[in-house]
């Protein structure tokens, strides 16, 4: 059981508006850990993880421990166990931070009204101290870094066979991207975790396996620290670096001064990230 | 002042009417992004069942009035849900094709509505308390204006508390704001697609039973004719909101009211420019979400 992957994708294609933003992507995720899916801007990470989801129109194959989903509608193969968590947080802003936790509550098998175990209750209020005290608040009103946390609290809530996780450390400060690290450090410990991340800061600690994507195509796959200690494959498939720890300070300081302007240009930046996931 | 306290409390009531109109195009709108042209048909429908009810039992008793509304809530309802699982469904994202078979349905809707009731009209009559009036600030107001706002304010908070304290009115609140993460969380977000044409039917039945009362008779133009306004009502609350379509809503009516008795008539005109004035300065609407 252990050493089957948790999910298989082959010859995975998919469009949007008409456009093929992946051209072939085929993967495994291990049943265990943090997979990193890294690549420059626009070469379809988040696609990727949109066509897992239904969310855009896709082809090819599928499978979810043995089971094909690749023909199932999202609200489906969520309930199969794929927890998602999206580049921009997608939090529902008018609702409270409850409500973004209830919404997500889903009815387990035929047991129980809800299908929130007790462990996982205590699991996110351990995780996410700070978003149980705001449960009242508006989520719209949160700052990036707690929106980020109810995105994961959402899919931390159920028992997911894996977790399809966007850029979760994206536009935040560098404290608060250790905060999410912690998180996700911790969450994979009890759930697979697919994890596109640009900070390789992150990637470097979190991931025991990398897929590389270029173009629509998976150009390399193994383990995450043979690829990320290797400079000058860094820099031929991700397009960063050349000094040590360059990428790093780079990426640090792009999502600090992202951070400043994040409340003011909230909206902005959402419309801006969009754009980019589609181009 | 009377006849300004009566044109006010008239508007009111209006405005009630176009909000029992104007809550579900909004609802429907702003989950599922579908302009119901076919609303009006519920409404109309509704009207006449409750027409049909009325002359069963002992014309003019309040019982007769209240089993009236809760068929003509009911017939709308139903007939929502037909028409979302039977026709909006399967046209599923296709929004130019759903305004299209929801126009479609319209034009079909009156055609039948003459063919079982006939063009003319038929003539409706309530409890007697409705056509008598009361001094308010010195206006003599027709009670029947009551009847509209109570009913009305009714629905409002109805719709709003099982917005607020149902599973389904969570699913549909954020799916209004974000339908597709919704059915990322794994919940099918089509169940609520049916739930709120449902909503929206049987506030339009309501508002049918009550047209009728108001204007004393159902002709099968009935709902076409409410169905404009309450398109504007809801454009200028902002789609999707049912806190701006009840304020757009007795704006609205009472704009309306006020220009037609005020500037000989100009009621209809007034009000396509008020929404034209809004499109400009707040293109999203008064309480509107996005840009």
């Amino acid at each position: 059981m252990s050493t089957r992957p948790v999910l298989v994708v082959r010859g995975l294609t998919a469009r949007i508006a008409g456009q093929q933003v992946l051209e072939d992507v085929s993967l495994e995720v291990p049943a265990r850990g943090v997979t990193a899916l890294l690549g420059r801007n626009g070469v379809g990470k988040t696609s990727t993880l949109k066509a897992l989801m239904g969310l855009i129109e896709r082809s090819g194959t599928i499978e979810l421990d043995g089971e094909p989903v690749d023909r199932l509608a999202t609200h489906k193969v969520v309930q199969r166990g794929v927890g998602y968590v999206p580049e921009d947080r997608e939090v529902f802003g008018s609702l409270t931070v409850a409500e973004n936790l209830r919404l997500a509550e889903r009815s387990g098998g035929r047991g129980g009204r809800h299908g929130v175990s007790p462990e996982r209750r205590e699991l996110v209020g351990d995780l996410f101290p700070d978003i149980i005290d705001r449960s009242s608040q508006r989520a719209g009103t949160l700052s990036g870094g707690q929106q980020q946390m109810v995105a994961l609290a959402r899919a931390l809530l159920n028992e997911n066979r894996l977790l399809l996780v966007d850029e979760p450390t994206k536009g935040l400060s560098p404290r608060l991207v250790g905060e999410v690290t912690d998180a996700l450090e911790k969450a994979a410990q009890v759930v697979p975790v697919l994890l596109v991340e640009q900070n390789l800061t992150v990637a470097r600690r979190l991931a025991g396996d990398a897929v590389v994507l270029d173009g629509g195509r998976v150009v390399h796959a193994g383990p995450a620290a043979d690829l990320l200690d290797d400079e000058s494959r860094v820099v031929a498939l991700l397009g960063v670096g050349g000094e040590p720890g360059q990428s790093q300070s780079q990426h640090q300081s792009q999502h600090q001064s992202q951070d400043q302007s994040q409340d003011q240009s909230q909206h902005q930046s959402q419309q801006h990230d969009t754009a980019e996931a589609t181009s | 002042m009377s006849t300004l306290v009566l044109l006010l409390v008239t508007g009111v009531g209006l405005g009630a009417l176009y909000f029992l109109v104007a809550s579900g195009l909004s609802l429907i709108y702003g989950l599922m992004g579908v302009l119901n042209f076919a609303h009006g048909s519920f409404l109309t429908l509704g009207a006449y069942a409750g027409w049909e009810v009325s002359r069963r039992m002992s014309d003019g008793s309040w019982l007769s009035l209240v089993l009236s509304l809760v068929v003509g809530a009911a017939v709308g309802a139903l007939v929502a849900i037909a028409t979302e699982l039977l026709l909006i469904r399967r046209l599923y994202e296709r929004h130019v094709e759903q305004v299209l078979v929801t126009v479609g349905l319209a034009l079909a809707t009156v055609a039948l509505f003459d063919g079982i009731w006939g063009t003319d009209a038929v003539y409706v009559s309530g409890p007697a308390w409705l056509d008598e009036t009361s001094g308010v600030l010195g206006a003599q107001i027709p009670h029947d204006r009551f009847l509209l706002i109570g009913v009305a304010v009714a629905v409002l908070l109805g719709i709003v508390a099982f917005l607020r304290f149902t599973r389904f009115g969570l699913v549909i609140r954020a799916g209004v704001e974000n339908r597709s993460m919704v059915t990322a969380l794994g919940i099918d977000v089509r169940m609520a697609f049916t739930v709120v044409f449902a909503i929206g039917g049987a506030a339009a039945g309501i508002g049918g039973v009550l047209a009728s009362q108001y204007f004393g008779y159902v002709s099968p133009q009935l709902g076409a004719s409410l169905l404009i306004f309450a398109f504007i009502v809801t454009v200028i609350g902002g789609l999707g909101s049912l806190l701006g379509a009840a304020i757009a809503s007795l704006a609205v009516a009472v704009l309306q009211q006020l220009a037609n008795f005020y500037a000989s008539g100009t009621g209809d005109l007034v009000v396509v420019l008020l929404l034209a004035a809004v499109l400009l300065v707040r293109p999203s609407g008064l309480m509107g979400a996005r840009a």
